[in-house]
């Protein structure tokens, strides 16, 4: 059974002007141990689905899905006592998820006095394991510190530092290297994979950037417009991507150009959030679209362990 | 109407009417008094502290005047000292915060440095002291909490300016060699002006405060024309027995001081502004 | 190494300021009168005596010497005699000073424990009736005039319910019958040092109703500053971060959003702290509370102007130092302050 099982969520923001359909339809199936990947645009309803998940959404959104499970308790009714206890997240900009005004060692005690039962002393030293885990060289000088004395690289270890304090063992990592350097982001991204093989834990990894995927995820969903049009192996989504929009996504990416070569943008925009969709929500910008496209929800495709959601045959592209 | 309330929501509205109510009143102050030749200050030692009733609807002074025409005629001091002290202040805090923040470099330093030391007081202690020197009177009094006053709008004309003097437009006048003079009144001023409008005419309120206790403190307009202020001060004398005398003026400065607070948190709500000190 | 430098810079601002306010207080005081000399010499002064006071006072001296001469009279806190009563004014201010700022230390804290907790409150139910309440309330706060408020205060707590005592700074059972040696000359603290349970409590008593007063338009600010500048940290990242990893909401709201409120709650103390020394020359009249402001409001009646001088001069130099040292402090919470 899935870690994390997700099928068909839905979230809508209501707003004077109508409901924002910021997540339309998201399924998710997270093994234990893995690294899940989930791409998509900005607004594609991948940020949203994380906090769904966290039990953090606005005031007032409404959530609906078939399945919204975690370890087989439903996040509907359990989000705010699992998190922080089980599920932690990584946030994209860790110079703003860290508190400007408290020290690194009170930030790091506060989460480890939420929830482990243990005197001060023992605290301590166990703020100073859980700095060096993440590769932090010095933890003692980083306890002193405030975030502004700190690298992003070294604020992003310390908040994954307060996540593994949570004794979480599945992380949702938003973005976490998009403000870091590359180099920085992939030692973040190593530091990542360490954990998940030495502690057995469980990441959502939220991007979106196709190099991220390649670099540390071992299977993938693809966002397009609060829809989960494609799912599988990293090596399958990568190599055989099944959606056009997937496709369309790869050949943006510069190394998949031959050098030299145009880039390839994906004309077009994601459908507003308040709008209805029929028929496929990619078929305004798809280079293959179809009569149909634009009519019917599109069927799902599976080749294994892979599966996307499209008018077009097998194998046709 | 309708767009007012919309604007201003119900209590700014509110505090809007009470504002102009009370201008209408001070305007119209010989008609609306009852007595007028109490309001004005002509003793009736006949019905001296008589308590509330049908004919002094708020009792009567230990003169015998009537409180409600003493009142009304109040309203006259306290809106022009209110007035009379944010026009003042704005007559020196302008031309020092656009000078200054127009320049820039030493004339700034020396100017903002100067209204540091203005701003070092203790507002009500340092009108206090300028009262006190000056000696008792209205236009007295009005000078000593100007003096309190400026600094604010120096600060505030400044930081408007600060923003103003980088603009496209400004700069071509500049390279266009139009006169720093030319300048200022032409683009800086009726830009900065409104902003600052608005501050001035919301703090008639604070400023009024602030005179009232002046002349709680004696420091204020002299016997027999009627303030507030003064009021509360003399029916300590007589409090609580005659509580009438003290608390009709007392609670006519909360009311007026709580409408322009009202209105001007109004007018606020979407622009976030900044408390400040004053008595 | 930021910090050691900022603060040696406030340092010499303040040091700039003190020495433009004794300049302003000289001119209003010595230069604005029309002629001290006549109120130095005393009541129906003749002619003689006015000359007299005259070369005592060094009027006739041109205007930067007599500067010179009061700076460094103020700076040694020479403060010269009252013209009333002939006394020492420097003696005077050791009795009246601690009174005052006894008061106004109380009123601060009590502003500052109204307020605050008021305001975290009202940004944690923004929009509901707590925070429509609050608001309102600090509205009214900020609108009350101090004198009519103490009265208000006396009326009900003195006259109507009988709890507290109605004026003085102590019974007349302590003050005259067991009196407190004055050490620090703050009451509160004397009669602790002294053991004096019964005095403390006396004492207590006396400086509810004036600090209350002086408390009330502070909180009032406190209440509004606070709730604004948590509603806006309340949104911030950080603050959604420490929800992701568990943390309890009273311990954000207190343990995490609070201490970046901090700035406006220094910002409070020392606006609280000047409201508190000036709304005391109000305050104390009514109260009959031998304080600064007492003996100030009758230097005026008197036109007594070395007193008035000294009094701005000492308080002004009070509240600079306050806010020099809240300064300090808000580089010292927020580290950032002194980078900017």
């Amino acid at each position: 059974m899935p870690l994390l099982n997700i099928r068909n969520l839905s979230v809508a923001i209501p707003t004077p002007d109508g409901d924002v359909h910021a997540v339309r339809s998201v399924s998710l199936e997270i093994e234990r141990g893995e690294i899940h990947g989930v791409i998509g645009e900005s607004g594609c309803g991948k940020t949203m689905t994380g906090m769904a998940a966290l039990g953090l959404v606005p005031k007032g959104a409404r959530i609906a899905a078939d399945r919204f499970h975690f370890d087989g308790e439903d996040l509907r009714e359990n989000a705010a006592r699992l998190r922080g206890r089980r599920i932690g997240m990584i946030s994209q900009d860790p110079a703003a998820a860290l508190n400007p005004v408290l020290s690194i060692a009170r930030q790091m005690d506060d989460v480890l006095r939420a929830h482990r039962d243990m005197p001060r002393q023992a605290r301590h030293s166990e703020a100073v394991e859980l700095l060096a885990a993440t590769g932090l060289p010095d933890p003692e000088r980083v306890l002193k510190s405030y975030a502004h004395q700190l690298s992003g690289g070294m604020q992003q270890r310390v908040v994954i530092a307060q996540a593994l304090a949570t004794g979480a063992d599945f992380l949702i990592a938003d973005e976490p290297t998009t403000a870091l350097d590359v180099s920085v982001g992939a030692q973040v991204l190593a530091l990542l994979r360490k954990l998940v093989a030495e502690r057995g834990l469980t990441v959502l990894m939220i991007t979106h950037d196709m190099d991220v995927i390649a670099e540390a995820c071992d299977r993938a969903t693809v966002l397009y417009a609060g829809l989960s049009v494609e799912t599988g192996p990293v090596h399958d989504v990568l190599q055989r991507p099944g959606h056009p929009y997937a496709r369309a996504l790869l050949a943006a990416l510069p190394d998949a150009a031959p050098h030299g070569a145009k880039l390839e943008a994906i004309e077009g925009s994601i459908p507003p959030p308040r709008s209805q969709i029929d028929g496929c929500a990619f078929a305004p910008r798809c280079p293959q679209a179809m009569p149909v496209c634009a009519l019917q929800a599109p069927p799902e495709r599976t080749l294994a362990a892979h599966r996307w959601l499209c008018h077009l045959p097998e194998g046709s592209a | 109407m309708t767009r007012l309330v919309q604007r201003l929501g119900w209590p700014g509205t509110i505090a809007l009417v009470v504002i102009l109510l009370l201008v209408l009143v001070a305007v119209l102050a010989p008609w609306v008094a009852p007595y007028p030749q109490q309001g004005v200050g002509v003793p009736n030692v006949a019905a001296k502290l008589s308590s509330p009733s049908a004919q002094y609807w708020l009792g009567t002074d230990h003169l015998g005047r009537d409180m409600l025409s003493r009142i009304i005629y109040g309203t006259r001091i306290s809106l022009t000292n209110g007035v009379l002290i944010v026009a003042f202040s704005l007559l020196i805090g302008l031309p020092v915060g656009l000078a200054a923040g127009y320049f820039g470099g030493w004339i700034d330093e020396a100017l903002m440095r100067g209204t540091d030391v203005f701003l070092a007081f203790p507002a009500l202690l340092l009108a206090v002291l300028m009262a006190a020197a000056l000696g008792p009177g209205f236009l007295n009094s009005i000078i000593a909490v100007s003096v309190t006053w400026w600094p604010w709008y120096a600060r505030l004309a400044r930081s408007e300016v600060l923003v103003l003097r980088n603009q496209p437009y400004v700069e071509a006048a500049r390279l266009a060699g139009v006169s720093h003079g030319r300048i200022i009144i032409r683009h800086i001023l009726p830009a900065t002006g409104r902003p600052l409008t608005v501050q001035a005419a919301l703090d008639v309120g604070p400023a009024l405060l602030t005179a009232a206790a002046l002349s709680f403190l004696g420091l204020g307009v002299l016997p027999p024309t009627a303030d507030w202020g003064q009021m509360v001060d003399a029916g300590r004398k007589f409090f609580p027995a005659r509580w009438w005398y003290s608390a009709t003026p007392g609670l006519t400065i909360f009311i007026v001081a709580l409408a322009f607070s009202v209105l001007g948190d109004a007018l606020r709500e979407r622009k976030g502004g900044t408390a400040r000190a004053s008595a | 190494m930021e910090l050691t430098r900022y603060i040696l810079r406030r340092m010499v601002l303040s040091a700039f300021v003190v020495l433009g306010v004794t300049f302003l207080v000289f001119i209003v005081a010595q230069v604005v009168p029309s002629d001290p000399a006549a109120l130095y010499a005393g009541p129906r002064p003749t002619a003689e005596q006015i000359e007299k006071a005259r070369q005592e006072l060094n009027l006739d001296a041109p205007l930067i010497q007599r500067f010179a001469g009061f700076a460094k009279a103020m700076g040694t806190g020479d403060f010269g005699v009252s013209y009333k009563s002939r006394r020492l004014i420097a003696e005077d201010l050791r009795a009246y000073l601690p009174a005052t700022l006894e008061l106004a230390v109380f009123s601060t804290g009590l502003a500052l424990l109204i307020g605050i907790p008021l305001g975290v409150l009202a940004a944690a139910r923004q929009g509901k009736w707590p925070d429509r309440l609050g608001s309102f309330g600090s509205i009214a706060a900020v609108a009350m005039p101090t004198f009519f408020l103490a009265m208000i205060l006396q009326l009900v707590f003195a006259q109507w319910l009988g709890i507290l005592p109605l004026s003085g700074r102590l019974s007349r059972e302590i003050s005259v019958t067991a009196p407190l040696s004055m050490m620090t000359g703050f009451n509160l603290i004397d009669a602790l040092l002294a053991g004096r349970l019964d005095a403390f409590g006396d004492a207590l008593k006396h400086l509810i109703l004036p600090a209350l007063t002086l408390a009330s338009y502070p909180a009032g600010v406190a209440m509004r500053l606070t709730r604004s500048a948590m509603i806006e940290i309340l949104e911030r990242r950080h603050v959604t971060a420490a929800r992701a990893l568990g943390l309890s909401e009273p311990r954000i709201l207190f343990g995490h959003a609070l201490p970046n409120a901090m700035g406006p709650a220094l910002t409070v103390i020392g606006l609280s702290f000047a409201y508190a020394l000036t709304g005391a020359v109000l305050v104390e009249i009514i109260f009959a509370w031998p304080g600064l402001g007492r003996y100030v409001s009758e230097a005026i009646l008197a036109k007594d102007f070395p007193v008035i001088a000294a009094v701005t001069m000492v308080v002004t130099i009070c509240y600079v130092v306050m806010n020099l040292l809240i300064d300090i402090a808000q580089a010292l919470v927020d580290p950032r302050v002194a980078l900017s």
